[in-house]
């Protein structure tokens, strides 16, 4: 399913999402009922942080089975791609489960969307986040961030450029 | 959709290692990110199909493999057996008989495919086992990431993202107004 032409009629982010050079806000988020997963565990490799509304989208190819299937490059510049949401974890197990998703999907549930407005990127009148990116340096700070319409799928080209840029100023430095 | 168009654009132009029906001088080029497991690109299939016969030589039409091939099992090996066809000089065939036989996209199915072409299929069978092809269809599946392919099918004309629906008259539409531009 081609999600782009829902780009009819959706509204722009007029939000203020954080924005590149800002320091990544620390979270601990469940990524299973009994397991947790702090930001801070990954400082020292980039991380790729996924903001989408819910899971289970009605479509083919979305947001989240996209990543999937290009985990191997995201992963060859060592980044590590998160997924969040507000979604419960035994939500997100399901859902990990139904599409074989190889990423961890973090639960922003409690407090509801609590790391979501931490980033910027709550839509308090939906109840939901944004779809938003955010790739962070081995540093943890914001690198790129983009902030999509809610019915678009941002794809993954943003963060792949994003991802190569912080390489090469690595060798350049 | 307005003329300045921003979007997305294809970063692998067409060229000699696409699959191509119609004219290289066509004034536009419709390009496909597909899967032939994905149910969308199975509606799409005899849309194109109707789109090439209403526009005749003013269209060259191209499929790239884009397979999701986690949420679809036999995607990736339904696109190299179609590149393995190709390699025998029946890339098109293939790939109409896939769209065809959606639910028969097993490696035995697609074996039993390229022997119902007349293809070498001890070859393909082959050439499935080894992945001979995978290299290519990974090579369209960036490409198409790196052009903002987001799902499938996704259509680029004349090298932009097309972002509108694509029923028969959309997609006519579409391609008449690309011709018009090329006019211009």
């Amino acid at each position: 399913m081609n999600n782009n032409e829902m780009t009819f009629g959706a509204s722009q982010h007029h939000g203020h999402a954080l924005q590149p050079g800002s320091r990544a806000p620390e979270f601990t988020l469940k990524t299973t009922p009994d397991q947790a997963v702090s930001l801070s565990e990954f400082r020292g490799q980039p991380v790729i942080l996924a903001f989408y509304p819910a899971d289970w989208s009605p479509v083919c190819g979305d947001q989240m089975g996209l990543y999937n299937e290009i985990l191997p490059e995201f992963r060859r510049p060592q980044a590590e791609l998160l997924g969040i949401s507000v979604d419960g974890a035994w939500c997100h197990a399901a859902f990990a489960t139904d599409r074989k998703l190889h990423f961890p999907l973090l639960a922003d549930f409690e407090p509801k969307g609590a790391v979501a407005r931490a980033y910027g990127v709550y839509r308090a009148s939906d109840g939901f986040s944004e779809r938003a990116l955010f790739v962070i340096d081995a540093d943890g700070v914001i690198r790129w961030s983009h902030v999509s319409p809610v019915g678009v799928n941002p794809g993954a080209e943003g963060i792949l450029a994003a991802l190569e840029s912080l390489q090469h100023e690595e060798s350049k430095s | 959709m307005s003329r300045g168009h921003h979007g997305p654009t294809l970063v692998l132009p067409v060229g000699d290692r696409d699959h191509a029906q119609g004219q290289a001088s066509a004034p536009v080029t419709l390009v496909e990110y597909g899967d032939y497991e994905c149910p969308y690109c199975g509606q799409a299939y005899p849309i194109v199909k109707a789109v090439q016969k209403t526009l005749g030589p003013r269209l060259r039409f191209v499929f790239r493999n884009f397979p999701l091939s986690e949420m679809h099992p036999n995607a990736s090996n339904a696109a190299e057996a179609a590149e393995a066809a190709g390699e025998q000089g029946k890339f098109w065939e293939m790939h109409d008989r896939l769209f065809e036989h959606q639910d028969a996209l097993r490696t035995r199915d697609l074996v039993a495919h390229a022997a119902g072409l007349g293809l070498d299929a001890d070859r393909i069978a082959a050439e499935l086992k080894s992945h001979t092809h995978a290299p290519r269809v990974r090579e369209d599946f960036m490409s198409g990431v790196r052009s903002g392919v987001n799902g499938t099918p996704t259509f680029f004309i004349n090298g932009e993202r097309h972002d509108g629906p694509w029923d028969h008259q959309d997609l006519v539409a579409a391609v008449e107004a690309a011709i018009e531009a090329t006019v211009e």
